[in-house]
C-alpha cells in the first residue's frame, strides 16, 4: 500500500511542481475520514465514510481513495476530489489491510478471520481469486516491480511470497512472532518486515528470500515489551527506513545502508502507520490513542507538529 | 446474531463456490509432534442461577483450535501436530490412564486437572521425561513451595490476580477494603492473596468477614446482605467466592453504596468475552465459529498451552523434549497471546507471565500491569511472586 503511494509520489515529484498536498487519515472510532493540510498543520474537515475505517490507499492516478470499512465488510471507493463514495469492492469479511499493485488494477486484501488473501480486479470490481495463507494474515504489500505480493500471517509468523503471475504461494519465510507490516524498498531488492511481539525488524533479500539482518530496538526508560514495531517505510534512495514502534510512542530511524538505528523520534501515543509526503521531505504518522498525527521533517529529523484529527487514527494516505 | 452468522456462512459459501481457492505450497510432513490432553470429568457445581449453563468441555476446544493453528504453520514447515485426548470419567483413576496410555508415548502433556491430581501426575516416575502444561490451576503453592520442574503454569496465580486488582484500586485510590471471604478452602487462598496484595501496594483492609449465611437468593440478597455489610466506612468491597455461591448477591445490596471487586463484580482474569483489543476479536470469532460458544478462561489456557508447544517446535525445528523445553524457558521464547505484550515463562517457577484483564460482566475495565507500575525486567513481573520472593527451589 505504502509502496504504491511511494510510486505515486515519485511520479508527482518528477513533475517538479511544489504544491500543497492533502493527507487523508482513517478514524477507526469516528467512522470517518480526516482531511489534513499538512503544510498549514490544520485539520480541514472530517467526513463520514462507513463503519470502522482502517486500511487506506490512493489510486496511482490520484483519483480514488480505497478505504477498508471493516464493520461494513467492504472496501469503499471514494472520489479523492469531492470525497463522495462512488463504489464498493467485494473484500470479504472484516477487511483491515490491503495493497494495490503499481498499475492500480489489482487490489489484494487480507481476510484475517478466514486465513485468505482475496484478489480483486479494480476495473470490474470483482474478486477473481482467493489464496489460502497462514493464520490471521495482516500486513500485505506488492513489490514496486509487481513481481511479488507479500502476505504476513500474525499467528503463523510467516511471510508468504505470492507470485503475481500465478497468484500462488511460491515461498514462505518464518520470521519473529506476530509480523505486522511489510514494505519493499523502491528498487524491489529488499523486503522489510516488522514483528510486533518480538519487537524486531527483519530485512530480507528479495532475490534469495534469505534474512539479511534482524534489528532489535532499545530505548532508555521504555521496557522492551512496549516496543512493538508496526508500520514501516523506506525512502526512495534507500538512505533511511522508518519504523513505527506502537506503544513505545516513537518512530525508529534506521540507516538503510548500514542497518544501524540512528535515533528515536518521540511522536504521539501508539504510533501505528506511516506515509511519506510526495517529495519525501516529511513523514506522517497516525497515533492511535492520542488521536493525532505527527509530522516529521526528514531533513532536520525532527517532529515539527502534531495535528488532532479524531478518534483512533489508523491509516494514512497522501494526495499530491 | 443468528441472522448474521447464517449470512456470513452464505457469503463464504458463495465465495468458495465461485472462486478457485489456491492451496498453499505444502512442505512434506517430516516431523510429528504428539501432544496429550489430560482431563477428568468434573461434578456439576451448585448453580447460583440458570443464566450460565455448566460447560463440560472447558479447555479441550481451546486445545483443538490451537492444534489447527499449529498445523496451518506446520503445513509450511513440514511439521505435523497431533492432539490425543484422554478425558477420565469422574470415578476413573487418572494415574492409571496416564501410566497405561501416556507413559512412553508422549513428551508433551496439557492438563486441565485440579491442583491435587495435577501434582500427583507430575510426581509419577514417567512424568519426569515430560513437560506438563497446567492449563487449569491458580494455586500459588504450586508455583512456590510445591513447584515441580516438569510443570509449566499457563493461568495466572491467585497472587497475580490479586496484584492486578490492587494496582487498579491504587490507581483509583480506593484504599480502604472490606474483605468478604466465602466458606471454601479456595476462598481462603484467594483472601490470602488479597491480603498479600494489600500489603504490597499499601492498601488497608479495614474490615474482614466470613460469609456464613445461606445461598438462597430470596432470603440472602435482600435481608442478609445489608445487615452483613453494615460495617464502618470503606472504599470497595473485595469478595473471595471462587465457586460463585453468594458473591453475585452483593452488588447493589450492600449497606453502603460501594463497588464490588474480586471473584465477582470487577474480576481479574486471563481471558474474557469483552476483550477485543490486540487482535483478540479475531480469536474470539474463530473460537465461536469452531465451538458455538464464547471462549472461557480454561479454553484460552489450553489454547496457549498447545500454541506454546507449537511455537517452540517451529522455532527449534524439533520435537524433542530437551530442545523444546530449553527454548521455552529461554529469553528467545515469546508467545503472542492477544493481550498486547509478548508472553513468556518465568524461569524460576514456570509461570507464564502475561497481562491480566480486569473485567466487569459486560465491559473490559482495564488491563494490568496498570500504567505506572514499573519493574526493572518487565512490568509484567509486578504481578505475582517475583524471582526474589519465590520459594520454588
Amino acid at each position: 500500500m505504502k509502496k504504491n503511494c511511494l510510486a505515486l509520489f515519485l511520479a508527482a515529484a518528477s513533475i517538479g511542481a511544489v504544491q500543497a498536498e492533502t493527507v487523508f487519515v482513517t478514524l477507526e472510532k469516528d467512522n470517518a475520514l480526516a482531511v489534513v493540510d499538512p503544510l498549514e498543520g490544520k485539520l480541514i474537515k472530517t467526513v463520514p465514510v462507513g463503519q470502522r475505517p482502517r486500511g487506506i490507499a490512493i489510486s496511482p492516478d490520484n483519483k480514488y481513495l480505497y478505504i477498508a470499512t471493516s464493520d461494513d465488510d467492504t472496501i469503499k471507493i471514494v472520489d479523492a476530489a469531492n470525497l463522495a463514495v462512488v463504489g464498493e469492492l467485494p473484500s470479504g469479511d472484516d477487511p483491515e489491510t490491503f495493497a494495490l499493485n503499481p498499475a492500480g488494477d489489482r487490489l489484494y486484501v487480507s481476510n484475517e478471520d478466514d486465513s485468505l488473501v482475496t484478489v480483486i480486479d479494480t476495473a470490474s470490481k470483482k474478486a477473481i481469486k482467493q489464496i489460502q495463507v497462514g493464520v490471521e494474515p495482516e500486513g500485505i504489500t506488492v513489490s514496486p516491480d509487481n513481481r511479488w505480493v507479500i502476505s504476513a500471517s500474525e499467528t503463523t509468523n510467516m511471510l508468504h511470497w505470492i507470485d503475481t503471475q500465478s497468484l500462488a504461494i511460491s515461498d514462505n519465510t518464518l520470521v519473529d512472532p506476530r509480523p505486522r507490516a511489510v514494505s519493499f524498498t523502491a528498487d524491489s531488492q529488499q523486503l522489510w518486515a516488522t514483528s510486533e511481539m518480538a519487537g524486531t525488524l527483519t530485512i530480507l533479500d528479495a532475490n534469495t528470500k534469505q534474512i539479511l539482518k534482524s534489528i532489535s530496538f532499545e530505548i532508555p526508560g521504555v521496557s522492551n515489551d512496549k516496543i512493538q514495531p508496526v508500520g514501516v517505510a523506506i525512502d526512495k534512495d534507500r538512505n533511511r527506513g522508518y519504523v513505527a514502534l506502537g506503544p513505545a510512542n516513537r518512530v525508529a530511524v534506521i540507516n538503510a545502508q548500514t542497518f544501524e538505528v540512528e535515533r528515536y523520534l518521540l511522536v504521539g501515543q501508539r504510533v501505528w502507520n506511516l506515509a511519506f509526503s510526495p517529495d519525501q521531505k516529511r513523514l506522517y504518522t497516525t497515533n492511535g490513542t492520542s488521536n493525532d498525527i505527527s509530522i516529521i521533517d526528514l531533513e532536520s529529523q525532527k517532529v515539527t507538529k502534531s495535528v488532532g484529527v479524531g478518534l483512533y487514527p489508523w491509516g494514512v494516505a497522501v494526495k499530491p | 446474531m443468528f441472522y448474521n452468522v447464517s449470512l456470513r456462512i452464505i457469503v463464504k459459501f458463495l465465495l468458495v463456490f465461485q472462486l478457485l481457492i489456491t492451496s498453499p505450497v505444502y512442505a512434506e510432513a517430516k516431523q510429528t509432534v504428539n501432544i496429550a490432553y489430560l482431563a477428568q470429568e468434573q461434578k456439576v457445581p451448585p448453580a447460583l442461577s440458570n443464566l450460565d449453563p455448566f460447560i463440560e468441555n472447558k479447555g479441550v476446544l481451546g486445545a483443538e483450535l490451537a492444534i489447527s493453528d499449529n498445523n496451518t504453520t506446520g503445513q509450511f514447515t513440514g511439521q505435523q501436530f497431533s492432539l490425543k485426548k484422554f478425558i477420565v470419567p469422574i470415578d476413573g483413576n487418572v494415574a492409571d490412564v496416564f501410566n497405561k496410555s501416556i507413559d512412553g508415548q508422549f513428551q508433551f502433556v496439557v492438563s486441565t486437572l485440579p491442583a491435587e491430581q495435577m501434582i500427583g501426575i507430575a510426581d509419577l516416575p514417567a512424568a519426569q521425561q515430560m513437560v506438563l502444561l497446567d492449563a487449569s490451576t491458580r494455586d500459588d503453592a504450586l508455583r512456590n513451595e510445591q513447584c515441580r520442574k516438569n510443570v509449566l503454569h499457563i493461568l495466572p496465580s491467585r497472587a497475580m490476580r490479586a496484584d492486578a486488582l490492587a494496582q487498579y484500586m491504587m490507581k483509583k485510590r480506593w484504599n480502604k477494603w472490606f474483605l468478604v471471604i466465602g466458606p471454601n478452602p479456595e476462598d481462603r487462598l484467594f483472601a490470602h492473596a488479597i491480603k498479600r496484595a494489600a500489603k504490597r501496594f499499601g492498601m488497608k483492609i479495614v474490615e474482614e468477614k466470613i460469609w456464613e449465611h445461606t445461598y438462597d437468593a430470596r432470603r440472602t440478597a435482600q435481608s442478609d446482605v445489608p445487615v452483613f455489610t453494615q460495617v464502618d466506612d470503606y472504599d470497595v468491597l473485595v469478595v473471595a467466592d471462587e465457586q460463585g455461591l453468594f458473591g453475585e448477591y452483593l452488588d447493589y445490596r450492600t449497606w453502603h453504596p460501594r463497588p464490588v471487586v474480586g471473584t465477582q463484580g470487577l474480576i481479574a482474569t486471563a481471558w474474557h468475552r469483552t476483550h477485543e483489543q490486540w487482535g483478540a476479536v479475531q480469536i474470539q470469532n474463530r473460537f465461536k465459529e469452531q465451538s458455538g460458544r464464547w471462549m472461557e478462561e480454561q479454553d484460552y489456557a489450553a489454547y496457549l498451552a498447545v500454541r506454546t508447544i507449537g511455537e517452540a517446535a517451529t522455532r527449534t525445528k524439533s520435537n524433542e523434549l530437551k530442545a523444546v523445553k530449553e527454548f521455552l524457558l529461554s529469553e528467545q521464547f515469546t508467545l503472542q497471546g492477544y493481550k498486547g505484550r509478548p508472553l513468556s515463562f518465568r524461569a524460576w517457577n514456570g509461570q507464564l507471565r502475561q497481562p491480566i484483564l480486569l473485567a466487569a460482566p459486560r465491559s473490559l475495565v482495564t488491563t494490568a500491569p496498570v500504567e505506572g507500575f514499573l519493574h526493572p525486567r518487565t512490568e509484567l513481573d509486578t504481578l505475582g511472586y517475583d524471582q526474589s520472593e519465590s520459594t520454588c527451589k
